[in-house]
């Protein structure tokens, strides 16, 4: 019974109070298995940030929940750390220590000092960012700030690494090359990995399985697609692969046909109306 | 151990050779250029001042001295700033240090207790409701004002100064502060949250710093108003202090020692902010203006 690592159970989450209520999200079911790597996909106003807040602890369901290795999620803590698109490393402190802000903290009884400290080296390492230790935030790039902040995250040794929009701020080659480092950051550790992306390339490279959520207000889960990629993967190999194609048509299709944002123009196909035409932003 | 060593690399040994002809030519035109750009303009604006200053003043039947007059009645001031001749009668370096520590208490004070309640006005909004609408009453009270009831109350002339300096310079600390930590973005509370920091270090690691920005601006103006406070209580008050030597000069009709003092005045009021500014840059790392 160790396939249900992470299990999310018909979550809702209802915005405002009666009678001028939201619910952004109706029944929400989802389970993970340890070392898998998920990406949840959807169009903006969907609930998917809101999803990963509730599962991170940042807000808590309506009703439902969230059970995380048998521990049932009702407040944040560090073994969900997460990974922000905009970093959000503090920025009066080094490179250093925004990570051993992190360290100090979760391993204050577990490691000693020379521990700690290893460990927080360790982890920057890890992405390539050992040479601007004593940097400040604002003297780094940002995909260099993002390194930094996968290494916070991942030097929490969270349960669970939630990645909301990590790549989304940055340019298409920083982000390539920082998705590349991502899988072999996950190959090497067998994170178990939560990713919201917008990025339907993205998200096919990386993942196990591709959650595909509807359109808000009540989003839930449309479909799950398995990707069953060999791994490692390498984007350029993949490029010309049928398989991979298949893969990415399937979640454009869910995109831009069964979940189109807009309502089409009127010479459109009428005989295929769209439901959540004027949906609003959640 | 490979990683910690990397932190403690140190430099290679600087090369001791002598820099060539080029680059002292190089360094020489760039201190040429400094010069031009920074120190040429104020001295020709100021030079040109003076001399309007002296053509003005030196007319028979001028009411105020000229430069070089001035220069001449405040020689023996100017060149023996630390005299002491008993009671008042003190060189300007003494009269200055009298005011700076009534400004050194009394501004002290402020930022413990301004700080002190901007994070409580910030952090609760209970707070904030019963205590804003005071505060912006009582901003607008001028320092003069509070110097009759101050003085009824602890009946001496020197903690009322201090009280003066105090409730003057409290005000914008207060403000700013709240600011600060009421603007504290959303992320860094997720920090904070995902870390489970207790209440403490919440304070230390996150609130403070984020704050500082705000609270450096607010330091900046509250020391500003505390030195125009205390030159005006001081002509008041009496005793030693820079405010009651430009009264007493007054009273003795030496103009050109008032010159003088307003001179001391602006330099220690410009040097304060720039000791605040600066200190500031320092403890937010550059992230204060």
């Amino acid at each position: 019974m160790n396939n249900r690592y992470l299990s999310v159970d018909s979550v809702d989450k209802v915005f405002g109070t009666e009678p001028n209520t939201t619910r952004v999200l109706d029944k929400v079911n989802l389970t993970v298995e340890k070392g898998e790597y998920i990406s949840i996909i959807g169009h903006s106003g969907c609930g998917k940030s809101t999803l990963l807040n509730i599962i991170a602890g940042l807000h808590t369901a309506s009703s439902g929940y969230v059970i995380l290795d048998g521990k049932e999620v009702n407040a944040p803590g560090p073994d969900r750390s997460l990974v922000f698109q905009n970093h959000s490393l503090l920025p009066w402190l080094t490179v250093y220590e925004n990570v051993t802000l992190a360290v100090n903290k979760v391993f204050k009884n577990k490691k000693n000092a020379t521990e700690r400290k290893a460990w927080a080296l360790k982890n920057l390492e890890m992405v390539g960012m050992s040479h601007a230790l004593n940097r400040l935030p604002s003297e780094i790039s940002g995909g260099m700030k993002q390194r930094v902040g996968i290494a916070r995250a991942l030097a929490m040794e969270p349960k669970l690494l939630l990645l909301d929009e990590p790549f989304g701020a940055l340019d298409a080659l920083t982000r390539a090359h920082l998705q590349d480092e991502v899988m072999r950051i996950q190959a090497e550790l067998n994170n178990t990995v939560l990713m919201i992306t917008h990025d339907v390339d993205e998200a096919v490279l990386l993942s196990d399985r591709i959650v595909m959520m509807t359109n808000g207000p009540e989003a839930t889960i449309g479909e799950i697609l398995d990707i069953r990629l060999p791994r490692p993967r390498d984007r350029i190999a993949l490029a010309d692969n049928p398989e991979y194609n298949h893969y990415r048509r399937e979640v454009l299709r869910f995109l831009h046909e069964k979940q189109r944002k807009v309502a089409p123009l009127p010479k459109a196909d009428k005989a295929n109306p769209v439901p959540q035409a004027s949906a609003k932003r959640a | 151990m490979s990683e910690s060593k990397t932190l403690a690399v140190s430099s290679p040994v600087a090369r001791l050779q002598l820099p060539s002809a080029e680059t002292l030519a190089q360094h020489g035109r760039r201190v040429g250029r400094f010069f031009l750009r920074q120190i040429v303009p104020p001295v020709v604006v100021i030079g040109a001042l003076l001399l309007l200053w002296e053509v003005l003043c030196s007319r028979p039947g001028a009411m105020l001295p000229a430069p070089s007059q001035m220069l001449d009645d405040t020689w023996e001031l100017i060149v023996n700033p630390f005299y002491d001749y008993g009671g008042n009668d003190v060189g300007m370096g003494w009269q200055v240090l009298a005011s700076l520590e009534r400004v050194a208490y009394g501004y002290s004070l402020a930022v413990i207790v301004g700080v002190a309640l901007g994070v409580l006005v910030g952090k609760s909004t209970w707070a904030m409701r019963g205590l804003d609408p005071l505060f912006q009453v009582l901003r607008t009270v001028p320092p003069l004002a509070w110097l009759p009831i101050s003085l009824a109350a602890f009946q001496a002339s020197n903690p009322s100064a201090i009280f003066v300096i105090f409730i003057t310079a409290i005000w914008p600390i207060i403000i700013n502060t709240s600011v600060g930590v009421r603007n504290i973005p959303e992320d860094y509370r997720n920090v904070a949250r995902v870390l489970r920091l207790n209440g403490f270090e919440n304070f230390t690691k996150i609130m403070l710093p984020a704050a500082a920005p705000y609270v450096f601006s607010g330091l900046r103006i509250g020391i500003g108003l505390s030195w125009l406070a205390i030159v005006a209580a001081e002509m008041l008050i009496g005793g030693v202090g820079i405010g009651f030597f430009i009264w007493d000069a007054w009273n003795a009709s030496q103009i050109s020692d008032i010159v003088l003092a307003l001179i001391y005045v602006g330099l220690v009021g410009y040097a304060l902010d720039a000791l605040v500014g600066l200190v500031g840059k320092r403890v937010t790392r550059g992230t204060a203006s």
